[in-house]
């Protein structure tokens, strides 16, 4: 599995953004993109991707869903690749979900090919669907990361937290029960992580905006244990989860009445920021909570050091 | 007349066992008649506590064939999708998959309470994809809030605001260059969703 570095860059990497690191995850993109810069691995975005459905399709027409999903799919295999990078949680679910259906159903695979025919594409199921947070630690590995480290963290103790459908119901990426890839990563950079139990508890995803006293009360039930763990961010590896931690917290004020500023940063960003990234071409000028905490931890204007 | 209406107690002629037999031959569903009822996913489930039915009652009630209450629950639209009921099942139900099979069958026969905004979302959701390729998150939430609880967007005009001052509020509808191969993919009869 372990490539070595000249077979790895000339390879590189293909990638699903997929619509929320269009949009509320912009901040996600920007930090991944730099941080495979950073480290030699150029990625080349999917071209004309479309979205995959997420929980909506699933909730509609789960042959639609698998649908979106297999043209992603046979669109990678298309541009060339074994590997597709997903870094939003929801994709990465998704097309998985089609894989595995696909490979169990021999009436879905039948539904899902006669379909992809029509629009003249092939469904090839062997393309492997990744997550950055399992590229860099099988492909890129921890030596690596830690030899590539320029800049000492200054900030305090980080909550790491994977929410729902990265790591259920498939354990591609990390362990199920208790993931602790993220922390590894983490550590090599020298960023403390406190012991975070409800580090795969849901966010309760698009809930925050649709029944606001439930969502609001997930989230408010994460940022308070994630303080009283001492963390004093949050870092998380999905975009739906950054979003509600990060958007919502005045609002979780009104609700509980207790006052929360924490800063959610995405794993990209602390590691790109280790790696020599510039606050803006992470997106650390993005976040909505705890921006007097991230102006302090992360200064551009202190000289770049060496580390090792 | 009341008292009927709010008895707990359900008839075995009011069940309907071949609706099971339909839900149990949904690619997922299989295993719905191993559940052993032990409540390991209600006690799992981080929304539980909200539901009207736990997962496990849900799950009683799709294995006898109490169709009406399952869909029109709202533990169904609660579910949140984060699979650690499924993770946690000793008996390997996907008691995620079973929930996705209600929702569908209750957007299908119109079984959800009217102007519920998850619903509502999901279907605004479909149209969005089905017409341009991605969905655009603004346009999706504006919809969704206009067509179930337009006061949703007051509550939303504060964390709009400063989004759009961080950069992440994009007001650009994105739409894929081959639309029509979504088009073609989607050609086949289906069944109507409006």
């Amino acid at each position: 599995m372990k490539a070595d570095d000249s077979g790895l860059a000339a390879r590189g990497y293909l990638y699903y953004p997929g619509c929320s690191l269009r949009a509320t995850g912009v901040a996600y993109e920007e930090s991944l993109l730099t941080l495979f810069r950073l480290l030699g691995l150029p990625l080349r975005e999917l071209e004309d991707w479309n979205c995959c459905g997420a929980t909506s399709y699933m909730s509609i027409d789960e042959g639609a869903a698998a649908l979106l999903s297999a043209r992603v799919l046979s669109l990678a295999r298309q541009q060339g690749a074994e590997d597709l990078l997903a870094p939003c949680s929801a994709c990465y679910l998704a097309l998985r979900k089609t894989q595995d259906s696909v490979h169990r159903y021999p009436r879905v695979q039948q539904e899902v090919e006669e379909s992809l025919a029509r629009a003249g594409l092939t469904l090839l199921n062997s393309t492997r669907i990744r997550h950055p947070l399992e590229v860099l630690y099988t492909d890129v590995g921890l030596p690596a990361i830690h030899t590539k480290t320029v800049r000492r963290w200054r900030g305090g103790q980080v909550a790491c937290y994977y929410g729902c459908q990265l790591v259920r119901p498939y354990e591609g990426v990390d362990k199920a029960q208790n993931p602790t890839r993220m922390e590894e990563l983490l550590q090599q950079v020298g960023v403390p992580v406190v012991d975070y139990a409800l580090k795969t508890k849901c966010c309760g995803g698009s809930l925050t905006g649709t029944l606001s006293e439930v969502g609001l009360r997930l989230n408010y039930i994460l940022l308070k244990e994630a303080a009283r763990k001492g963390a004093e961010a949050i870092v998380t590896v999905c975009p739906l989860c950054q979003f509600n931690l990060d958007a919502y917290q005045r609002d979780i004020r009104q609700q509980s009445g207790e006052r929360f500023d924490i800063p959610i940063l995405y794993f990209t960003q602390v590691l790109g920021w280790a790696l020599g990234g510039g606050v803006r071409e992470l997106g650390l000028h993005r976040a909505v909570s705890g921006r007097n905490l991230i102006k302090r931890w992360f200064q551009a204007h202190e000289p770049v050091e060496a580390y090792v | 007349m009341q008292a009927l209406t709010l008895r707990k107690m359900k008839f075995q002629r009011e069940a309907l066992p071949q609706w099971v037999e339909q839900i149990s031959d949904i690619p997922g569903c299989e295993r719905v008649y191993s559940c052993i009822q032990c409540g390991t996913c209600s006690g799992t489930c981080p929304l539980s506590i909200y539901m009207d039915f736990t997962p496990r009652r849900v799950i009683a009630l799709v294995r006898e064939g109490f169709r009406t209450e399952a869909l029109t629950c709202q533990t169904i639209w609660l579910c949140a999708s984060c699979y650690a009921c499924t993770a946690h099942c000793p008996q390997n139900v996907h008691i995620t998959e079973v929930m996705y099979s209600l929702k569908r069958e209750a957007i299908r026969h119109r079984m959800y309470p009217p102007r519920f905004p998850i619903p509502v979302l999901a279907q605004e959701f479909y149209k969005s994809v089905r017409r341009r390729g991605r969905n655009s998150e603004f346009w999706l939430v504006l919809r969704m809030a206009l067509r179930s609880n337009p006061f949703l967007l007051l509550k939303m005009i504060g964390t709009g605001w400063r989004l759009l001052r961080t950069g992440r509020l994009s007001l650009k509808r994105e739409k894929i260059e081959r639309i029509q191969e979504i088009q073609k993919e989607f050609a086949a009869p289906r069944e109507a969703i409006s």
